[in-house]
């Protein structure tokens, strides 16, 4: 997988996190996922088409879902509130990967973000040689965030915008 | 959250309407709780873009705050409706997705001004103060502003 495709979805993640969270955020070691994905706590997904195409999904454990919707919504915020809880994740998915696309966008790639969803399988689909998948983790005080970025480079919809254009 | 002077409308000295467009709850929970610091009034939300354009009709609000990525009908497309038919709407993208080429077909289709999330008050209040200039806005007392 291309690292000039993913680092601008860790610079983003790491600011976004940090300014929702207001503290510091370390970034765990990245690996290949050569496993199908497996939920890990409350988790959305965005996909990509164009240019660059494929999915990210964005998978919270329960304690930092909390933390995050609290710290949002500006008051406390419950496991019994899983409607917020879910809504929160998936507004924090769109912030970091829409970031991420507006880098990406800006350094000539062209491609389409489509609205996050929630991913509420246990298990998503394994990666494959043309759509490996990066897992990455975010830690902090109050938990783990993770990043599971599945991505290829379409050269041949690039071509073609290049002779369309 | 921290408080701003009020803006209000010169003409009456009510507070300012918006209409907040965003396909997810939690953010226009969060825009509402903004324009309350700002002395502001929600008077609408929708969550695409067909429901903007309706929804624009019914209220005729001072100000739309629009995201871009949304189901049915994106942001960039209804805001270019609403301002067919709406010559004087004002409208303020609020996306995440904030890369060149989509500000500015924002603004050629008829936005007055993009804001990028995750939104600063400080960077949506003083936002909204310049879209409004021609509208005759005050922001009013000595309040906390920036």
């Amino acid at each position: 997988m291309r690292m000039d495709l993913i680092q601008p979805f860790i610079n983003s993640a790491d600011a976004v996190l940090a300014q929702a969270l207001a503290s510091p955020i370390a970034v765990e070691n990245l690996s290949m996922d050569e496993e199908a994905y497996r939920r890990k706590g409350i988790a959305a997904e965005v996909c990509l088409v164009g240019e660059i195409e494929g999915r990210i999904i964005f998978d919270v454990d329960l304690g930092q879902a909390l933390q995050l919707a609290s710290r949002l919504a500006g008051v406390e915020v419950s496991e019994t509130d899983e409607e917020l809880v879910r809504e929160a994740v998936c507004e924090l998915a769109n912030q970091i990967i829409g970031n991420a696309v507006t880098t990406l966008n800006d350094q000539g790639f062209h491609f389409h973000v489509r609205p996050p969803k929630l991913h509420t399988s246990e298990q998503g689909s394994r990666s494959s040689e043309d759509t490996e998948a990066l897992v990455m983790g975010f830690s902090s005080s109050s938990g783990n965030v993770f990043m599971n970025v599945a991505l290829r480079y379409r050269s041949e919809v690039a071509e073609g915008s290049a002779v369309a254009g | 959250m921290e408080k701003f002077t009020p803006v209000t409308r010169n003409e009456d000295g009510q507070p300012v309407r918006y209409l907040i467009v965003d396909d997810s709850v939690f953010a226009r929970k969060n825009l509402a709780r903004m324009i309350e610091t700002f002395g502001g009034q929600v008077i609408g939300e929708a969550g695409d873009g067909i429901s903007a354009i309706s929804e624009y009709a019914r209220l005729t609000p001072d100000i739309v705050l629009m995201d871009i990525t949304m189901p049915h009908m994106e942001g960039i497309e209804a805001a270019e409706k609403i301002v067919r038919e709406h010559p004087g709407a004002r409208i303020v993208m609020v996306s995440s997705v904030g890369y060149q080429e989509n500000i500015v077909a924002a603004l050629q289709r008829g936005a007055r001004h993009f804001v990028q999330k995750p939104v600063k008050p400080e960077v949506l209040y003083e936002v909204i103060k310049y879209v409004l200039r021609d509208e005759g806005t005050t922001a009013r007392g000595a309040g906390a502003g920036v």
